[in-house]
Parts: structure tokens; sequence; C-alpha cells
């Protein structure tokens, strides 16, 4: 061994009898073993991970040039847009990344729903991922009121709105968030110092609890298949692969198509299409000026959808009130779906054909939910999210009692080559 | 099953047949070109001529426009500043809220990022949309913006039209001849204006080229720039497929 070597293994020895740096090195990358048969749909953890470091590091950046204030808003977004060196660029990485964002964790979300990820021993990752992704509404709708455009007025207006619906406190409770008698700069700030230092802190700090339970299990895999159970004499498992370097420099290729796609809407598309930045938002916030059609971003779209198909009182409830409910069972039904799975299975790919079917009429729905929660409400329109507001929920009640009618296929014991 | 699969396929189809109706309002659709500088030039002698002294550009600042535009220092402020502001300040101008208020019954809005807002078919249709109206306080409304506050300010240009401009493309035919009458657009005149009607479209396809300009001045950048930035990514997936075929070897 040369010198200078020797002098490196040293320093580690030292460093690592104090700070636990390569055991945790071997534990979180090297001998880190994830399923050999992992498939695309994995990818989008990873790329949640970029989403999330371009959303730091772009805000970062235009946090140096924003002015949080009901005043200057507006044109500080102007201001980064025409005259802050690559400014324009900085705020559309952040605008477009915040719906690729919402993007990859839908379709994440979704890879746990077909895999059966949220199961057995899993339950702690779905809920810390759960908890991600109510944080990450919250954080986005925050910084949708940022640029301090008319449909973020209004946006926010209707969103406040909605907790005026609670019996009793609820208007003092709207006031108690804005800040004021109505949106104002006051918001306006609280709403920015929640957005660029609370929220990703929380956020941060579940993202690491969502990675160190991951860990703790182990991945889950297209087949179900826990592959703890079969390990070769040295305790590694028999179809797991050091996640370094084949699912670190060995997604790379992944990582570069998925830029591809972020990067031809941002650099060709970045209002996309009015979805990404609405049109309204390219003039100041005016609460004298309400604007034609008020619709919250594509992404919270489904939830909206469901919020506005309750047009009607239920007993003592209003419909407003019932509304509200409805739509913040939505998101929390979501939370508890570990324990409503009663299937001796995990995947889809063994799993009967009512799960199938449940799966596929969940996914239809959610998608016609998100485009219904950005058109007006029409008379059919709502007649649609009824519809599917109880497709999305009956999906959830029924899952109980289908899973554990249907006839299952039996899962092999290795992963099938 | 089998109905309920039928209503779920027309519950499915339905919103397409109805987002196929289109938006309220026909625009003419217009194509513009922001390489075309000497175009770009001309929408912007227009629009400090016509436009400015109402409608400020509050974001945007003279010498960037003279930059991209191609229009030196000198020629500038000689014949496309009218005040006392120096080259490097924003295109504001000093209309009194208050009075515009009172003359107009609403402030002239900033018009620096109105091409994104309204869209440069809207514009397009809107600044060709000026037809005669007794019933204004201008004596003129509009085909795409019903009851407009504002005077028809190019009239000297267009001269008037007398009433509601069709849209562009939608043949009339002579009852007796079948003959195409006309595809749109203003039918006569009450008052003539200094252009023809074709030079008249050709300066608002000039003016609106320069508000999309305007609304984003670094667009080419930007579609120059993601050019590259695609380049670049493919170069990054060849190379790096390359690799993880020989890696992913190892794996049984």
């Amino acid at each position: 061994m040369s010198k200078t070597k020797q002098m490196a293994s040293d320093l580690m020895a030292w460093v690592d009898a104090r700070l636990p740096v390569t055991s945790a090195y071997e534990k979180h990358m090297s001998k880190y073993y994830a399923p050999k048969n992992v498939n695309w749909w994995y990818v989008f953890g990873l790329l949640a991970m970029v989403m999330f470091i371009n959303q730091i590091l772009s805000g970062i950046w235009l946090t140096m040039s924003y002015v949080p204030s009901g005043e200057e808003a507006f044109a500080s977004v102007e201001y980064i847009m025409r005259d802050v060196e690559w400014g324009w660029l900085i705020r559309y990485m952040h605008s477009t990344g915040a719906s690729f964002f919402f993007l990859v964790v839908y379709l994440h979300m979704f890879r746990g729903i077909l895999y059966g990820s949220y199961q057995k021993p899993r339950e702690l990752i779905w809920l810390f991922g759960m908890l991600v992704y109510l944080v990450m509404m919250a954080e986005g709708f925050m910084g949708y009121i940022l640029p301090w455009g008319n449909m973020s007025y209004w946006g926010a207006q209707v969103i406040i709105s909605l907790f005026g619906a609670v019996p009793y406190i609820g208007e003092g409770l709207t006031e108690w968030i804005r800040g004021d008698y109505l949106i104002s700069g006051i918001t306006l700030n609280r709403f920015f110092a929640l957005h660029v230092i609370a929220l990703p802190l929380v956020l941060a700090l579940l993202i690491v609890l969502h990675i160190l339970a991951l860990h703790e299990v182990g991945s889950n895999n297209p087949d179900g298949i826990e592959i703890k159970k079969k390990l070769d004499k040295y305790g590694v498992p028999l179809d797991g692969v050091p996640f370094h370097p084949y699912f670190t420099i060995g997604k790379i290729p992944y990582v570069a198509i998925f830029l591809m796609v972020f990067c031809g809407v941002l650099f060709f598309f970045p209002e996309g299409g009015g979805y990404f930045i609405e049109k309204p938002n390219f003039e100041p916030a005016n609460g004298l000026k309400t604007p034609e059609h008020i619709a919250p971003v594509w992404y919270y779209g489904a939830f909206y959808a469901m919020l506005r198909a309750v047009t009607f009182d239920l007993f003592f409830i209003d419909a407003k009130l019932l509304g509200v409910i409805v739509m913040a069972g939505a998101i929390a039904i979501l939370f508890v779906l570990p324990w409503l799975d009663r299937s001796p299975v995990k995947s889809w790919r063994y799993k009967g054909w009512m799960s199938k079917v449940a799966i596929v009429l969940f996914a239809i729905s959610f998608a016609i939910l998100t485009f219904l929660g950005t058109q007006p409400a029409t008379v059919l329109y709502t007649y649609m999210a009824q519809f599917f507001t109880v497709v999305y929920f009956a999906f959830f009640i029924g899952m109980p009692f289908y899973t554990k009618a249907e006839k299952c296929k039996p899962v092999p014991e290795r992963i099938p080559e | 099953m089998r109905k309920f699969l039928t209503s779920l396929v027309i519950i499915l189809a339905a919103p397409f047949s109805i987002a196929a109706g289109g938006p309220s309002v026909p625009l003419d659709h217009i194509d513009n070109d922001l390489t075309d500088t000497a175009s770009l030039q001309s929408g912007a002698k227009l629009y400090m001529n016509y436009c400015w002294s109402c409608h400020a550009l509050g974001y945007a600042r003279y010498n960037r426009v003279a930059r991209d535009l191609n229009i030196s220092e000198e020629l500038f402020t000689e014949f496309l500043m009218f005040n006392e502001d120096k080259f490097g300040d924003h295109m504001s101008n000093s209309v009194p809220v208050d009075d515009a208020k009172r003359w107009f019954g609403t402030a002239p809005p900033d018009l620096t990022l109105v091409a994104r807002l309204r869209g440069t078919d809207w514009l397009n249709t809107y600044l060709r949309g000026f037809y005669e109206d007794e019933s204004r306080p201008w004596g003129v409304n509009n085909s795409v913006f019903k009851d407009v506050g504002m005077p028809h300010v190019l009239l000297e240009l267009q001269g008037l039209c007398a009433e509601k401009p069709e849209p562009l493309g939608e043949a009339k035919y002579d009852p007796l001849t079948g003959s195409v009458i006309t595809t749109g657009g203003c039918q006569s005149y009450s008052i003539e204006g200094s252009m023809s009607t074709a030079e008249y479209d050709e300066a608002i396809y000039d003016l609106v080229n320069f508000l999309d300009y305007m609304g984003e001045p670094t667009k080419l950048d930007r579609i120059r720039l993601g050019w590259m930035v695609l380049g670049f990514l493919l170069i990054l997936f060849i190379v790096s497929w390359l690799y993880t075929r020989e890696l992913n070897k190892d794996i049984h």
C-alpha cells in the first residue's frame, strides 16, 4: 500500500470512529440491495428527488430577486423575467418544475398502488409519502400566490374561503389564515415565509424519513416478492442488486429521457397551454376584477372537481361544508390504504380480476376528475364529476371486500427469470 | 356490464364534443415571426406613436428594446422616446390614473404582457375590430371587446368600419350568381383611412408581432437554448445508455 493510500485509509478510520460514514454508505448505497426485476415504474421516486432538488435550487435563486410585497411582487417577477441574467430560465424551471414534480409524484404513488408497495411491512413508507404529498399540496398552493397575478389572488380567495365552511369557527379561521379581512400583502408575506422556509424544511425531513423507512425494509417489486427471504451464504438477497451503481449511474438514461420531456415543455411550452401558468396571471392581482373562470392548477384538479361535485345539502350539512368534507375525505382515505387492502398478495399481477378492474377504473376516474377540475362546472360536467367521485371512493371503500373475495394467483418464491 | 361500459364510453367522449365548440368569439389567426426585425421595428414605431402615451410598457426598458430590435441609441432616443426619460429607464408614461378613469371609465392598462394575457390572435382581431356605433361615448365599438372604453386610435390609418367586421374566412355568397362576395373583414367604411385594408392588416401584423416580443423578450433565446439543451441530453442519453448496457450484463 502506498503512503497516500495509507494516509487516506487512516483518515477514514479516524472519521468512522466518530461518525458512521462508511457504514452509512454501505447501508444505503453499496450494500443496499434492490430487487433485480424492478421496471421503469420504479424510476419515478428518483425523478421526484430530481424535481425536489430542482425546486430547491431554482427557488433559492428566485428568492434572491423576488420581492414579497403586495406592491412589488408582480413587478419583481417581471424583473426576474427581463432584467436578471438567466432569470427567465430560473423562473420557468420553478414554475414548470412544480407541475412536473406533481406529475412524477402522482406516477410514483400510482406505482405503489399497482404493485401493493403500501402493504405490510411498508405501511410507514406509504404514510410518510402521503405526508410528503400533503405538504407538497400546501407548498404548491402557497407558491402559486407569490407571483401575485390575478389568478394567484382569486385562486387563493376560493381556496381560503373553503375554511369558512367549518361550522362556528369558519369565519374567524379564514381571517386568521389571511391575517386580514381580505387577501392582502399580509397574506402574501406569510405565505412567502411558509413557502420558502417552513414547508421546505418539513418536506426535507419527511423525505428523509420516507427513505429511511424504505431502506429499513427494502424496496418492493412488480411481483411483490420479498427478496430478503432468500439469502445467499453471505446474507445477500439472491434476487437483489446493489443500489450503487445499478440504481444510481444505472438510472441516468431514464433521468435523461425524463429531462428531455421536462426541458421540451420548459423551453418550448413553458405556459403549458395555460395549464402550468394561467393566462390571467399575466395581469397583477386585482380584487375588483374576477377572472372569467377561476380554476386551480391542474394538479389539484381532481380534488377541486370532487369539492364542486357536491351540489346538494345532506341532512343538516350544507353543500359547501359537505363538499369540503368530501374533498378532505378523498385525500384522507389515501392514508389508510395499507389497512384497506386485505389481499394475500401485493402486486396486481397476482391479484384477481376485481382488483385489476378496480385499479383501472380508479386511474380513469382520477384522470377525468383532474380534467374536470380545470374546466367550468357545466351541468354535464357536474354530473360527470359526481359519477367519478363515486367511482373514486368505491375503489377504496370496496377494497376490503373485493380484495378478500377474489381468487389470487400463487406468488413464486423467487423472482421469475 | 355491457350497458355500463357503453354509458362509460359516452360519458368519456362527452367532454371532447364540447371542447370542439371552440371559443365564443371567433378570432382571426395570426402567424407572426419574431425573427422579422423590420416588422418588429415598424411595430415599435406604431406602438410608441399611437399607443404608448396611454398604454405604458412599464416592465420593459428602452435600451433593451433598442438592443433587441437592432435600433441605435441615437435613432431610438430621437424618434421613439417622447419625454425626458433616460435610455435605461422603464417605458412608463405619466397618465394620471384618476383623470384617465374619468375620461375612459377605466385607466388604460399597461400592455407589456398583453400578448401573454390575451393571445396574439385576440390582439390581431381586436385591433382590426373597431366599427361605428353611435350609442358609445367615442362613437365606436369593437367586435371582440364589447363596449370597449377606448376610442379608435388608429382611425386615421384604417378609417372607420361602418358595421361590425366579420371574422376572416367566412365566405358570403351572392344569392343570384353564387359568386363569393366577401371572405370576412370590414365590408364598408364610413370614413376612409390613409391605408388600404391590406396595408392596415400589415401594420397590425407588425404591431401584434411587437407586442408578442414585448410579452416575452427572451422567447427566441429560450427556443434556441432549448434545442441545445435537448441535443446535450440526447448525447447524455446515448452515452449513459451504452454504459448501463455494459453494467446490466452483470445482473443475472
